[in-house]
């Protein structure tokens, strides 16, 4: 169909689709992702009942005792799943019995312990509601941030560095400045690939991957060299405590500052995006960069700007994890952040909103998916093959559409990137 | 009317003649500083000319070359390029680039094998292996990216191929098999992309981003559950064995480079040569370039589109399933999580520095082997910087590549952009 | 006679229009069978329908008087279609010889291409029928003219009976008009019938054998040109009365509104494509800017607008010269530009209306405070818009993509028409759009012109030039031919110059001006 015709229909069509905006929406912002999530976690359980050698070995005897197979494969992925939830959330029988021990005795021993899986939920969510504000808000500039796997790492021991190196500040000028010195480390990170992008079309997607390896191998070699402690171990010192982010509870609970601040900057994000005229540029770039050139809108100017502020927010992520939960940076740490919050911002459809909720739920399947590899055996790698599915059901909901026979309406797709050609 | 002829035209090129002419100055000094500065006069290098326990090839004796007078000389050259640059300008920029990067790098070898000996043949010939992956992964660019459809999930797509060409190798006792796994998972794992692009008009990048993530989170998923723990059983199969081509074999430097190599390096060579004859002289190679310079005008010529990005997608894949067996049965023999180390995204970087052509993407895959085998010769002749940069050296040189310093190309015309037949 | 082709009732619709309500059309041998309709009366569809690139929902397509099923163009080439685009569906960076063997190649071996034998086959068809071009040269070095021969010789080339040509003549010169319509009478000399669709009611007068007319998807009626008039076949078209002329006062020019001098520009492919052009326009005049496509018109107002940056020369805007060629630096000097691509430059398609009425002064208070954008003041504004400048749409939060060709250009003009404004720089202002929105559309250029702006109007259509301007420049290789009156230009004097031919050389052909222009609206 030509454009003329294309716009003819719509216009007929519009107060049709007027009508239907409100439910479209909701579909396709809210439906279509949680569909694609539970989809994802059913081939998930799937991929685990067909790896569990229990249940392979039932199914071996499928003829002798076909009710066997099931229960088999029933019981593998219950078990894998219950050990998921009940490692992520918490047991609620154990919540009620340690209030009512605390109560009885005064002993937060057991309250804190039925606690602590919820809470090291939100503890993981927090670097995720960073690293996917990251990368959503590349997308709302047109722009794929492959990069914020390396941001955080980058960030995370400019970070570290600030926090163990200088001794004797105020807290209150000793956090802030290490919690900057992430920001503007990732910053960095995301704003060369910008830049380069900016000037010379090189793509963003190739060159983050590369910022990302190259960040590898120079923490490695920080951590191996310049910045490692005393021992033999390949770690940077412990922070110092003036730059830790305050912890709401005590040992082991690891619940900190982190996570309200994550709130607060997804709320900046989301003003910033959406009520200021900076947000207005970057958007624009985003959605067609020649009738943003057209308004007078640089656009060089704001590749390079949503570039550092991705980088940065990247980097946030890397520091809320240094500062907040682990204390310390070591090889191979808290690895896959960044990967992973591609899939969050895609499910999170770009909107901060959207990206805290998906992190939530990211979130609990990470510390879930660590009780799920000890208690029963399952590699913790089930939890890219869901994500992997679940980019796949966001970026075509067709497929998800067709699965669960949804017929509203379906809004225009995103096209994010151009090729390489731009 | 020429455009050459204008004034204007003259005076922006002149400034851009100075400017290179002031680079290759500085380069000059720059090699004179860091390399010709700290040599003694009668100091020897020694490049070996023959593969070591080779008793293929008629050896020749070593090169001996005194240092400071060669250094001197390739000073000379670049610093005399530099100013005939400044003083008339030399018309091939490519040229000059590609005597220059020569100079320094051969003045870093001699340089670095002071008062030592290094084996130049032996570098040669492993860059050759360690280009192979990243050819096979460009020429897989090359074919999806002439009919138009980006795949980058060629990492994730040779991970697949690489577990799957180890344990099918294992469990029969016989690497044919492996390579046939390989070829048909790249294939696989091609069309899944395919059918996302094109059928379901998933984001091009979107769905080879989510191919990357399932493919490392299932090889890594995949090799903690099995592969670990029954190495001898599922990841063990050995590798091809070299095969010395009959007569070449025996020719001096040439024969231990090309002629000395496993089935994977040679199938490499043959595919350049193949596709691109079927590219640019066969019918096919016709209509691939035509459906990813204009999608519709092959329409109306009665050309089916879908057809032809399915097929060269998906060819595409099997090429990458191919590069993907090499890391596996072409090299070490077993698998390792994430072995490919981003040699997936190498191969597009190198795609795009060779214009979207077969023997333009092998000849830079070449620079970027010899880039990943001088890290490690280095690493052997001990020079003084860290290992952890010299790694670097592959993905510092893929971004210089694509910032198109050094001679930016146009990609086909439709590239990354879905069609949509009415 | 006999016929060579029916269409028989073909309906077509796509999501909520109906593009085609039960057509009929025959073709006879032999005849030139004009198919006549504004812009999205549904020729296109038709045609694309016949060439097998959409499925009817109804309908049959009889060749020779037999019932055929056309499922795509491999069918419809089968049967002896073929057909010349709008847009040609050439591919620039190959050859004429492979742009011509695509989907028919000729092999050696079985394997290998045998382009010599096309090159052969092409110089034999080149002679046969008049069509002169290289075999060997690229398509992107060819003027538009001789691309459009290749996309004949291609249709020639697969042996077609029927020829369809969509809208051949937008993108050529007066002259070249006339040699296209002498390689038609050729084509037909030879046998062969030919389909020609245009919105253009003279060539239509000239050059058919019989006139079918198509308003919003139906088939008005099927006409002799001998048996209509003009102004008949226009209200056919358009389903009223049509006045055919845009009145207007004469032009009150004051001083200098915009001057460059000896501007040179490159494309983004780093060719010069304007090469040391030098006019002014003064204020409360129009000054049209013809010439065929590509030939730097594009390139001049991206220069002009800051969207491309000029290579060397001088602007001076309203007495001060411009030196940051920024596009907020020029737009802040009071300069409007209704883009020549509306989809890609002048809308953001995926936002809403109200965000699109505020592009260009978003960041201006009432719509902004510091940084802080004020929604209500930027929706009321738009609301406002809407109801001034007649944009039809149920209400302001839309996406701009909801609208139609000639709604989306009423919201660029009322943009850019809502801000004080001193040169409005109007690239293609109308174009695939239908009469209605032309006319609105040409009412507010010229009333703008009266309120004293300066004008730069960039056609295309050399009829608009003519209806809209005072004066006309023609620009030819990145060159201004000339810059005449308007009131005096000869349409053949202006279409010499399009072609490249020197004023001097032109002068000796045909006046420089004719006695009396009728500006003719157009169609």
């Amino acid at each position: 169909m030509t454009n003329k015709e294309i716009n003819k229909a719509a216009e007929k069509a519009k107060p049709e689709q007027e009508e239907k905006h409100g439910k479209t929406g909701f579909v396709d912002n809210m439906v279509v992702p949680v569909l694609a999530v539970v989809t994802g976690l059913i081939i998930g359980g799937i991929v685990i009942a067909i790896t569990n050698d229990t249940a392979v070995a039932a199914w071996g005897n499928f003829f002798q005792n076909p009710g066997a197979a099931f229960k088999a494969s029933w019981d593998a992925v219950l078990t894998g799943y219950g050990a998921l939830f009940s490692g992520s959330l918490g047991k609620p029988a154990d919540m009620i019995a340690g209030i009512q021990n605390y109560f009885a005795t005064g002993d937060s021993k057991l309250i804190l312990k039925a606690f602590y899986p919820i809470t090291e939920s939100l503890v993981t969510a927090t670097p995720y509601i960073f690293a996917g504000l990251a990368v959503a808000l590349g997308f709302k500039g047109g722009l794929f941030n492959i990069g914020a796997e390396g941001q955080f790492y980058i960030g995370a021991l400019a970070s570290a560095y600030v926090g163990y190196s200088i001794v004797g500040l105020p807290w209150f000028v000793h956090l802030p400045l290490a919690i900057l010195a992430g920001a503007v480390a990732g910053g960095i990170w995301g704003a060369i690939p910008g830049y380069l992008k900016a000037k010379t079309g090189a793509h963003e997607v190739v060159n983050t991957i590369m910022m990302n390896w190259i960040a590898f191998r120079l923490s490695d070699w920080l951590l191996s060299g310049p910045m490692k402690s005393s021992g033999f171990r390949p770690v940077t010192p412990n922070i110092e405590a003036t730059a830790e982010l305050p912890r709401f509870f005590p040992d082991p609970l690891r619940f900190n500052w982190g996570f309200p601040l994550a709130l607060a900057v997804a709320a900046l994000v989301y003003w910033f995006l959406f009520k200021t005229t900076l947000g207005f540029e970057i958007r624009a770039v985003g959605a067609n960069p020649d009738a943003a050139k057209y308004s007078g809108i640089s656009v060089v100017r704001n590749i390079v700007l949503v570039m550092t502020l991705s980088g940065a927010l990247a980097g946030l992520a890397g520091a809320a994890q240094v500062l907040g939960t682990d204390h310390w940076v070591g090889q191979g740490f808290s690895a896959g952040y960044g990967f992973d919050s591609i899939a969050l911002a895609l499910l999170g459809k770009s909107n901060p909103i959207g990206v805290v909720l998906a992190a939530l739920l990211f979130g609990v399947l990470r510390s879930g998916a660590t009780s799920m590899q000890s208690l029963a055996g399952i590699p913790i790698h089930i939890i890219s093959i869901i994500q992997g599915l679940v980019i796949i059901f966001v970026a075509a909901p067709v497929i998800i559409r067709g699965i669960y026979r949804i017929r509203i309406g379906s809004s225009d797709e995103t096209v994010l990137t151009r090729g390489w050609g731009k | 009317m020429t455009t050459e002829t204008l004034p204007q035209n003259k005076k922006a090129s002149n400034q851009r003649q100075m400017i290179t002419g002031i680079v290759l100055l500085a380069i000059g000094l720059l090699m004179f500083v860091l390399f010709a500065r700290g040599t003694q006069p009668g100091q020897e290098a020694k490049f070996g000319m023959n593969l070591s326990n080779n008793a293929e090839t008629i050896p020749i004796p070593d090169l001996i070359l005194p240092v400071q007078p060669s250094l001197y000389a390739l000073i000379a050259i670049t610093i005399f390029l530099g100013g005939w640059q400044l003083a008339r300008g030399i018309r091939s920029t490519g040229l000059l680039i590609g005597i220059v990067a020569f100079s320094f790098v051969a003045a870093f070898l001699i340089w670095a094998t002071k008062d030592q000996s290094f084996n130049l043949v032996g570098m040669l010939s492993s860059s050759l292996v360690r280009a192979t992956p990243i050819a096979l992964a460009a020429l897989c660019g090359v074919i999806s990216e002439r009919a138009a459809v980006v795949n980058i999930g060629i990492e994730g797509t040779m991970l697949l191929a690489a577990e799957a060409a180890v344990v099918f190798a294992t469990v029969t006792n016989n690497l044919w098999v492996g390579l046939l796994t390989a070829i048909l998972t790249g294939g696989l794992i091609a069309a899944i992309h395919a059918i996302l692009v094109i059928r379901f008009r998933v984001d091009q990048i979107v769905s080879g981003v989510a191919i990357n993530i399932f493919g490392t989170g299932t090889t890594s998923f995949l090799s903690s559950r099995f592969l670990e723990k029954n190495i001898d059983a599922l990841n063990n199969s050995g590798t091809f064995q070299i095969i010395p081509l009959p007569l070449l074999s025996k020719i001096p430097i040439i024969g231990p480079i090309f002629f000395q190599n496993n089935i994977i390096v040679y199938l490499m060579i043959i595919l350049v040569v193949i596709i691109h004859i079927l590219l640019f002289y066969t019918p096919w190679g016709l209509r691939t370039r035509a459906v990813g310079e204009h999608p519709k005008a092959a329409d109306t010529l009665g050309i089916n589109v879908y057809f032809m990005r399915y097929v060269n997608v998906i060819i595409g894949g099997m090429i990458a399933g191919l590069g993907g067996a090499y890391f596996t049965i072409g090299s070490v023999g077993r698998f390792d999580q994430d072995m490919t180390a981003g040699k997936g995204f190498i191969g597009l970087a190198a795609m795009i520095f060779g214009k979207w052509n077969p023997i333009g993407a092998f000849s830079s895959s070449l620079i970027f082997g010899f880039a990943d085998s001088l890290q490690v010769k280095m690493q052997i002749l001990g020079v003084n910087i860290p290992s952890e940069f010299l790694q670097m050296a592959p993905y510092i040189v893929t971004i210089i590549v694509l910032t198109g310093i050094v001679g930016r190309a146009i990609p086909p015309a439709a590239d990354g952009t879905p069609y949509e037949k009415q | 006679m006999t016929t060579v082709l029916e269409l028989r009732g073909i309906t077509k619709s796509f999501p909520g229009v109906l593009a085609n309500d039960d057509v009929n059309l025959t073709l006879e041998q032999g005849e030139i069978h004009a198919l006549l309709g504004e812009n999205g009366a549904g020729k296109t569809t038709l045609m694309n329908i016949l060439y097998g690139l959409y499925k009817p929902d109804k309908g049959e397509i009889l060749v020779q008087g037999k019932k055929v099923d056309v499922q795509d163009p491999n069918d419809a080439i089968a049967h002896g279609i073929g057909m010349v685009h709008q847009h040609f569906m050439l591919i620039p960076v190959m050859t004429v010889t492979e742009n011509v063997m695509l989907g028919v190649e000729p092999t050696l071996n079985g394997i290998f291409l045998d382009k010599d034998k096309v090159a052969k086959h092409i110089r034999e068809i080149s002679e046969q029928y008049g069509l002169e071009v290289d075999p060997n040269a690229y398509i992107k070095d060819l003027p538009v003219g001789i691309q459009q021969r290749v996309e004949i010789i291609k249709v020639l080339y697969r042996q077609a009976d029927i020829l369809i040509l969509d809208e051949p003549t937008a993108v050529l010169t007066p002259q070249e008009v006339e040699g296209l319509f002498k390689i038609l009478q050729t084509l037909i000399d030879k046998g062969k019938s030919i389909i020609f669709i245009t919105h253009k009611l003279k060539e239509v007068m000239a050059v058919a054998d019989r006139i079918t007319v198509l308003r919003v998807g139906r088939t008005v009626g099927t006409v002799s040109p001998k048996e209509v008039t003009l102004e008949k076949l226009a209200s056919m078209m358009v389903g009223r009365e049509v006045n055919l002329v845009v009145r207007k006062k004469l032009a009150q020019p004051k001083g200098p509104a915009l001057e460059v001098k000896d501007l040179y520009v490159r494309d983004e492919r780093k060719n010069m494509v304007v090469n040391g052009v030098s006019f002014d326009v003064r204020k409360g005049e129009v000054l049209g800017v013809a010439g065929v496509q590509g030939n730097g018109q594009t390139e001049l107002v991206y220069a002009l607008t800051g969207l491309l940056p000029a290579e060397s020369g001088e602007l001076i805007l309203l007495g001060q010269p411009v030196r940051h060629t920024t596009p907020r630096a020029i737009i802040e000097r009071g300069v409007a530009h209704i883009p020549e691509d509306r989809q890609k430059h002048g809308l953001q398609l995926s936002f809403p209306l109200y965000d699109n009425f505020i592009l260009c002064n978003y960041y201006l208070p009432p719509f902004a405070k510091g940084i802080s954008m004020q929604q209500s003041v930027i929706v009321s504004n738009g609301e406002k818009l809407i109801k001034q400048f007649d944009v039809r749409t149920p209400n302001v939060s839309m996406n701009a993509s909801t609208l139609s060709g000639g709604n989306q250009q009423k919201v660029i003009i009322g943009r850019e028409f809502s801000r004080p404004i001193e040169l409005l720089i109007a690239s293609q202002p109308t174009r695939g759009l239908d009469v209605g929105s032309i006319e609105y559309i040409h009412n507010r250029i010229i009333e703008k012109r009266d309120e004293g702006t300066a004008i730069l109007l960039v056609s295309s259509e050399l009829d608009e030039i003519l209806a809209l301007s005072d004066r006309i420049a023609v620009m030819y290789r990145g060159q201004i031919m000339d810059i005449v009156e308007a009131s005096k230009a000869s349409k053949e004097y202006l279409g010499l110059l399009m072609a490249g031919i020197k004023p001097a050389e032109a002068q000796k052909v045909t006046p420089k001006s004719a006695k009396t222009t009728e500006a003719e609206r157009v169609f």
